[in-house]
């Protein structure tokens, strides 16, 4: 379907009607990358549209977009507005995935808006007779003396009609050719500058909409009745448990159930009155206190040696010392917010899905094969949700909704409980780390091992393009087919010999739902494997008498990675600091990230309060260090909260973690007093991604600082008060 | 089902509700209200705080029959964006929230902390706020903005 028909089709509901009809009756519009329609739109009055195919979420992702639109076609930031998440107006660059809102997604926009102006400027030379050579461009407006015309005259309300080269990929490999060069960051007026958030406002007041505002006439609310136990069966349900309720009704189809009701009360109270009669087999998980012996002795469904140099053994074999340990992470819930929701209104030839997924365009193709619609009939409009870190509950409410629409024939609104969110969100992986070091007489490390060994990041699909990767293609039968993947330490520490690998195991059930089903969460094993990585280098440094900073920065060999790491310890004074200090470097996707942590123990009550953190990111050009610096502090507390609180529990049929008292998270009282950010901007370095390089950095800091307060060093994650009491008695 | 009667944001409503059903589902439902927001109907987190009488409740988890004949102050009764509650003033100055969903239950709470205490101390601020939950981590800048706003109102 192309705009105009979408337009035509979606009436009012559609949430980006601010999309003027008079670009879209110029008549074709289809949506495809090798269009520069589909990247940028001129309005009658100037003002600039930008369509993103990835999504902003609340860290100013589509701040920076503007800003580098502006920049290139030269016009003002405020006459940019950018328009994401919307399968009618935006292209699939793949959603929210892996930091690289920046990197791929903001680079195709670059590149268009500088195509644009090229094409721009090269049509006022046409119609002023004046030769491109001798214009300029303020603001939207051409110049050549005192001829002059603006965009808007040039194309505004209409279609450029201009091909660009689309590489043929979807997703965060998309990418387009243009003959435009972009600016050199030397011209850089409005890119790198702290412009604020465009989304504060609304959220303030309450003045906007939340994809749980999202009404839509005659719609029908439904809760999905998860299961009590992991892969159980549904033998029967008994409609008389929910008699009386007004419009009650009950859907099942093999092991789904849901219950939907006109009013929203009514459905929460069908859901909690329904009687289910389920069947399971018992002890479908291992005990919890026996988790990691599970892991460690579990077969190994898939190796990978992703760095290998040198001769490890033979370092081994000749070492007079030999430094081991091993760390554990646990299970980790997204714990979003709210309980997912969505709105799904399926007609019998076409459908339209609300959602908070931060992959809408996955979410059009996954209702669409879930509908057995043409992708083009689907269309998927992303509504701000209750935050989004990944693989969350959002892609399951989806197609919860959409199974339901098209069952019932009626826009069915879906809402979980906080258990869905908690218990049945697909989980960040369990792992165990094992670092070996050989080092000979002078303390020089000779050879290095370092194996994460655990449960695969992709046991269900990062994004929502197949049905059998959510809670309702399981329940219905379908397996997914998984990927088995998991990640080593990304450092570039100069050790001779060394080895990085990582195995993985089989999912602890392979049919049916589960509640611990793995995919990916904020910096997909960032933060498990560098719990382990970077404590283990502190393990060395301690072990040939070295100060932490000093032994890091003496091993990278990549001068940003030293960099970082010697402004981070600089920042926060770390010649000076006293007891409780801990410092830990990582590089994620080309940012580096160094981090030092100051912690207090409180030995009575176990707690630990990282009270000063200090940050040193480089992530190359800085578009803009306000919103940065936010979201690294975000990060910072995120990765404080997975690291001394986050644990899923569970027994051996069940998550036992369903709320935010058996699931606990940081709250205010165990916020840092300071975070300091020095942001490290380097204008010659394409920019790469903040989302989560941080967050891999921080458990162990803080880690390494507990064990400077202490001398007690804790290789279990998280460092919870029981556990800081156990080490400490 | 019972009648009730109540103030929300300055004008008077009437209700058929059952009982037993939370404020939230009254608010959200039967008035139309975009805020607050479910979160986790424990009263575990905040998200879908109002304030009753001028005290910060959890709706989600006080029955409407409660709220019958009180007046009931959400978000946007508090302050607007041409007469803004100074901590959503400074809310704003500090761009503190992410993906905004918590938001209510800071502001309300904090709100409420500031008519009793205008000089909260850093420490009586963060065990006033205990139990309010934010994902997106923006705690730090919680605290920036209601110092600013103390500062505002000082």
């Amino acid at each position: 379907m192309n705009r105009r028909e979408f337009f035509q089709a979606s009436g009012a509901l559609v949430v980006s009607s601010s999309f003027p009809v008079e670009v879209l009756a110029q008549g074709k519009s289809n949506l495809v990358p090798g269009e520069l329609d589909s990247w940028i739109a001129v309005m009658p009055d100037g003002g600039v549209k930008a369509f993103f195919g990835k999504m902003d979420m609340g860290q100013g992702l589509d701040v920076a977009v503007a800003q580098i639109v502006a920049e290139e076609l030269d016009v003002g930031f405020d006459r940019v507005e950018v328009l994401m998440g919307d399968t009618a107006t935006s292209c699939n660059q793949g959603g929210a995935s892996g930091s690289t809102g920046v990197s791929n997604g903001a680079r195709l926009l670059r590149k268009a808006a500088a195509e644009a102006r090229r094409v721009l400027v090269e049509g006022a030379s046409n119609k002023l007779g004046v030769p491109v050579s001798d214009l300029k461009v303020e603001n939207g407006t051409v110049f050549a003396g005192d001829k002059k015309t603006t965009y808007a005259e040039l194309v505004g309300g209409r279609q450029f009609n201009h091909r660009v080269q689309w590489n043929g990929q979807t997703g965060n490999p998309m990418d387009i050719q243009v003959p435009a060069k972009p600016k050199p960051p030397a011209e850089y007026k409005v890119v790198g500058k702290p412009l604020p958030r465009r989304d504060v406002a609304w959220k303030v007041f309450g003045t906007g909409d939340f994809v749980t505002d999202v009404r839509v006439p005659g719609m029908l609310h439904a809760r999905v009745i998860r299961p009590p136990r992991a892969a159980c069966k549904v033998r029967g349900v008994d409609a008389s448990s929910i008699k009386g309720i007004p419009g009650a009704q009950i859907v099942r189809e093999k092991d789904f159930v849901a219950v939907v009701a006109p009013k929203e009360w009514d459905a929460v109270r069908a859901a909690q009155r329904l009687k289910v009669d389920w069947h399971t087999l018992d002890g479908a998980f291992p005990e919890m206190a026996k988790l990691y012996d599970h892991v460690r002795a579990a077969k190994v469904t898939k190796r990978a040696e992703e760095v290998k140099r040198g001769d490890v053994a033979a370092a081994f074999a000749k070492a007079p010392r030999i430094v081991e340990a091993e760390y554990e992470w646990p299970f980790q819930s997204h714990a979003s917010m709210g309980p997912a929701c969505a709105v799904v209104d399926a007609k019998a030839d076409h459908c339209t899905v609300w959602t908070g997924s931060q992959k809408p365009h996955f979410v059009r193709d996954g209702v669409a094969r879930l509908l057995g619609l043409p992708q083009d009939k689907v269309h998927a409009i992303w509504v701000s949700g209750p935050g989004s870190y990944g693989r969350n509950d959002a892609g399951d409410a989806a197609m919860d909704a959409a199974f339901l629409s098209r069952k019932l024939g009626k826009p069915v609104r879906v809402q979980g409980m906080r258990m869905d969110g908690t218990a049945w969100d697909p989980k960040a992986p369990a792992c165990v780390l094992r670092g070996r070091a050989a080092l000979d007489a002078s303390g020089k490390v000779i050879g290095y091992e370092f194996l994460s060994k655990g449960f695969s990041r992709q046991h269900i699909a990062t994004n929502e393009s197949d049905p059998a990767d959510s809670l309702v293609g399981l329940a219905t039968g379908v397996a997914p087919k998984g990927n088995q993947i998991f990640g080593v330490p990304a450092e570039s520490y100069g050790f001779e010999n060394k080895l990085l690998a990582w195995e993985t195991i089989p999912p602890l059930v392979a049919e049916g739902c589960s509640p611990l089903r793995t995919s990916h969460l904020r910096d997909p094993v960032g933060p498990e494997i560098h719990f382990g990585s970077e404590q283990f280098i502190d393990e060395l440094a301690l072990a040939a008498g070295e100060d932490p900073a000093a032994f890091r920065i003496k091993y990278l060999t990549n001068p940003r990675h030293a960099a970082v790491v010697k402004a981070a310890a600089d920042k926060a004074g770390w010649g000076s600091l006293g007891k409780g200090k801990g410092i830990a470097f990582a590089e994620r996707g080309g940012t580096a990230v160094a981090v030092v942590a100051q912690v207090e123990v409180d030995r009575k009550t176990g707690r630990v309060w990282a009270r000063r953190i200090t940050v040193a990111h480089d992530c190359g050009l800085v578009i803009n260090p306000l919103v940065l610096r936010q979201t690294i502090e975000g990060n910072v507390v995120h990765g404080l909260s997975r690291a001394l609180f986050e644990e899923v529990r569970f027994n051996r049929d069940a998550v036992t973690s369903i709320d935010w008292a058996s699931y606990p998270i940081l709250e205010i009282q165990d916020a840092p007093e300071t975070i300091e950010v020095v942001l490290i901007d380097r204008p010659e370095v394409a920019p790469t991604g903040a989302g989560e390089p941080t967050i891999r950095v921080i458990p162990a800091a803080l880690a390494n600082a507990f064990f400077d307060a202490t001398g007690k060093r804790i290789r279990r994650a998280p460092l919870d008060p029981e556990r800081v009491k156990a080490a400490l008695a | 089902m019972a009648r009730y009667r109540l103030t929300v944001d300055g004008k008077p409503v009437t209700l058929n509700a059952d009982p037993e059903m939370p404020l939230l589902y009254a608010l959200r439902e039967d008035l139309g209200m975009n805020n607050p927001h479910f979160g986790c109907g424990l009263a575990q987190c905040g998200a879908c705080t109002v304030h009753l009488d001028g005290e910060p409740v959890r709706a989600c988890v006080m029955p409407v029959s409660v709220a019958a004949g009180k007046t009931v102050t959400t978000i946007k009764g508090l302050g607007t964006p041409s007469k803004p509650h100074p901590l959503q003033a400074a809310y704003v100055e500090e761009a503190v929230p992410q993906c905004g969903y918590c938001v209510n239950g800071w502001i309300m709470t904090a709100a409420a902390i500031l008519k009793k205490n205008p000089k909260a101390t850093d420490a009586e601020l963060r065990e006033g706020l205990a139990g309010l939950k934010c994902r997106c981590g923006t705690h730090v800048s919680i605290l920036r903005a209601i110092k600013r706003a103390q500062g505002a109102m000082s």
